[in-house]
C-alpha cells in the first residue's frame, strides 16, 4: 500500500512536470516560429512585449482568454466542444513512455527521468498517433461548415495514409535493436546513432512527421486559399487556441520521438552523465530545438503540396520504399553479415 | 483492492458507452461511443498484464478501423439513422440470444470455480500462468509464429486477397479504364 502510494505520487509529480514543460515549450515555440520566420522574410517579428518579445506568448494567452467563445447555430454542440480537447490530449500524453534522461538524484531520492518504462513503448506511440486523428476530423464535422468539413476529411485521409509509412519506418530501428522499449533503443545508440544504420527509415520518419502534425508542406487541412482556415474555421477564443496548442505540442512530441529513435535520444557521446545526469534532458532539448528550427525553416521555404500529389507521394513513393526498407532490414538482421555490424 | 476499484470504474464506462451506442440515433455519436467501448477493452487487457494486446487493440480498432467508419459516415452524409427497422423479427431474437449468452457466461464462471480451478475473482497475480514474460511482444510473437503459424499465414493471405479485391473493384468502374486512361482516350 505504501509502495503504491509513493509510486503514484512520484508518477503524478513527473506527469505534472512533463505537462508543464510541454505547455511552456508550446508557448515559446510560437515565439520561436514567429521570430525565425520574420528573420527569413527580412522582418523584425514580435519584439514589443518584454525584452526581445519574450513576454509575447503571455500577452497572446491573455488576449485569447478574453475572446468571445462562439458556437455556430447548426453545430453539434457536444462534439464541437469536445473536439479541441480530443486534439490536445494525445499531444499531451504521447511522451509518457519516452525516457528524457538517465537516473538522477532528487534530494537523495534516486529516480529515472522517464514517466514510465514499458516493453511496448513504440506501440504506445503508434496507438496515440492513431487516436489523434479524431480531434481534427470531429472538429471539421461538428462545425456545420463545408470548408471545415473538407479540412477535416483531408486531414483524416492524409493522416491515415502517412501513418502507414511512419509505422513501417519505426519498425526498422525496432528490428535492429530487437526491442520495443524506448530505453533499450536509446541504450543501443551509445556509440552510433541508429540513423547511420537506417538512413532511409530516418528520412521517411522525418517526412511523415511533418504530415502527421499537419505542418507545411503538408498543411492542406487548413489551406487558407481554398478552405478559409480549414477544420478550425468556426472556432474562436480558447478552443481555437487549443488547436494551436495541440499543433505545437505535437511538433515537440514528434521531435523528441525522432531524436529518441534515430538520433541517440538524450545521449551525446557520454556528455549526458555530466552534472549528475541532469545534462541528459539539456542535450535532448538541444536536439528538439534543432528539429523545431527545421520545422519553421521548411514552412518558410517550401510551397504546399497539391492534394492528389500528396496522396500519390504517400501511397506510391513513401509506402513502397518504407516496405522494402523494412523487408531488407529484416533479412539483414537475420543474416547478420559482418559489414552490417561494422558500421 | 485498487485493482477492483479500477476494474469497476472501467467496466461502468464500458457498459454506459455500449448502451449509448445502441440508443443514439446519430451515427457519428454511435461510432464515438463504440470508440470509448473499444478503449475500455484495451484497459481491461492492461489490467490483465497484456500491454502488447492493449496497444494493438487501440491502434487497430479504436484507431484505424473506427476512423474509417467515421470517414465513410461523413462522406455519405449518413448521420441520421432511421428508427423504423425493416427487420421486425430482429429485436425479439436479439433479446433471446442476449439472455442465452449471459446464461452461458455465468455457467462458465461457476463451472471453473466448482471444478477447483482458480476463482475468476482472484487477483491476477495469483494466476500461475503469470510469468515474467507473460504478454510481452516476444511471447506473443513466439506463439503466433510457432503454435499458430498456419492460421496466422492463412489470415495474412486472406487479408491480401481482400485488399486486391478492393483495388480491383475500384478500378473496374467505367469498363476497366482508369481515370488517366479515360482522359487520354478522350483527347
Amino acid at each position: 500500500m505504501i509502495d503504491f502510494l509513493t509510486l503514484t505520487i512520484e508518477a503524478a509529480i513527473k506527469a505534472a512536470l512533463m505537462i508543464l514543460s510541454l505547455l511552456t515549450g508550446f508557448a515559446y515555440t510560437t515565439l520561436l516560429e514567429r521570430r525565425f520566420i520574420a528573420r527569413i522574410q527580412q522582418r523584425v517579428g514580435p519584439n514589443r512585449a518584454g525584452p526581445w518579445g519574450l513576454l509575447q506568448p503571455a500577452a497572446d494567452g491573455i488576449k485569447v482568454i478574453f475572446k468571445e467563445d462562439i458556437i455556430p447555430n447548426g453545430a453539434d454542440k457536444v462534439i464541437f466542444t469536445l473536439a479541441p480537447a480530443l486534439t490536445a490530449i494525445p499531444a499531451l500524453i504521447i511522451l509518457a513512455v519516452v525516457p528524457l534522461g538517465g537516473d538522477v538524484n532528487v534530494f537523495g531520492y534516486r529516480t529515472s527521468l522517464a514517466l514510465t518504462s514499458t516493453n511496448v513503448g513504440v506501440l504506445y506511440i503508434l496507438a496515440v498517433t492513431s487516436i489523434s486523428v479524431y480531434g481534427i476530423t470531429l472538429a471539421g464535422w461538428s462545425s456545420a461548415n463545408k470548408y471545415a468539413m473538407l479540412g477535416g476529411l483531408r486531414s483524416t485521409a492524409q493522416m491515415i495514409s502517412y501513418e502507414l509509412a511512419m509505422g513501417l519506418s519505426i519498425l526498422a530501428p525496432v528490428m535492429v535493436v530487437g526491442s520495443m522499449s524506448l530505453a533499450d533503443i536509446i541504450d543501443a545508440q551509445k556509440n552510433v546513432w541508429l540513423v547511420v544504420y537506417q538512413p532511409i527509415a530516418g528520412l521517411i520518419f522525418i517526412i511523415t512527421m511533418y504530415a502527421e502534425t499537419n505542418r507545411a508542406p503538408f498543411d492542406l487541412p487548413e489551406a487558407e486559399q481554398e478552405l478559409t482556415a480549414g477544420f478550425h474555421t468556426e472556432y474562436s477564443g480558447m478552443k481555437f487556441a487549443a488547436f494551436y496548442m495541440a499543433e505545437y505540442m505535437k511538433m515537440i512530441g514528434v521531435s523528441v520521438i525522432a531524436a529518441t529513435l534515430f538520433f541517440g535520444g538524450y545521449r551525446l557521446f557520454g556528455l549526458e552523465n555530466l552534472l549528475g545526469g541532469w545534462m541528459g534532458p539539456v542535450i535532448l532539448i538541444g536536439k528538439v530545438m534543432l528539429s523545431l528550427l527545421l520545422f519553421v525553416w521548411i514552412r518558410a521555404t517550401l510551397p504546399r503540396f497539391r492534394y492528389d500529389r500528396l496522396m500519390d507521394f504517400g501511397w506510391k513513393v513513401l509506402l513502397p520504399i518504407a516496405l522494402a526498407n523494412a523487408a531488407i532490414t529484416a533479412v539483414l538482421v537475420v543474416l547478420d553479415p559482418w559489414w552490417y555490424r561494422l558500421i | 483492492m485498487i485493482g477492483y476499484i479500477l476494474f469497476g470504474l472501467v467496466a461502468l464506462v464500458a457498459i454506459v458507452s455500449a448502451v449509448g451506442m445502441l440508443l443514439s440515433t446519430n451515427a457519428i455519436h454511435a461510432a464515438l461511443f463504440l470508440v470509448i467501448n473499444l478503449i475500455c477493452i484495451a484497459l481491461f487487457y492492461l489490467g490483465l498484464n497484456a500491454p502488447f494486446l492493449a496497444m494493438v487493440q487501440i491502434t487497430v480498432y479504436a484507431g484505424a478501423i473506427m476512423v474509417l467508419f467515421l470517414f465513410v459516415i461523413m462522406l455519405l452524409g449518413a448521420e441520421q439513422v432511421t428508427l423504423k427497422s425493416q427487420l421486425k423479427w430482429q429485436a425479439p431474437l436479439a433479446i433471446v440470444l442476449a439472455v442465452v449468452m449471459i446464461a452461458a457466461t455465468f455457467l462458465l464462471f461457476f463451472n471453473v470455480q466448482a471444478s477447483g480451478g482458480l476463482s475468476p475473482l482472484a487477483p491476477i497475480s495469483e494466476d500461475p500462468r503469470q510469468t515474467e514474460t507473460f504478454g510481452s511482444p516476444y511471447a506473443v510473437g513466439e506463439v503466433l509464429f510457432g503454435a499458430y503459424l498456419l492460421p496466422f499465414e492463412m489470415t495474412g493471405v486472406l487479408l491480401l486477397v481482400a485488399m486486391i479485391g478492393a483495388i480491383i473493384l475500384t478500378r473496374n468502374e467505367a469498363g476497366g479504364m482508369r481515370d488517366e486512361q479515360r482522359a487520354a482516350s478522350n483527347e
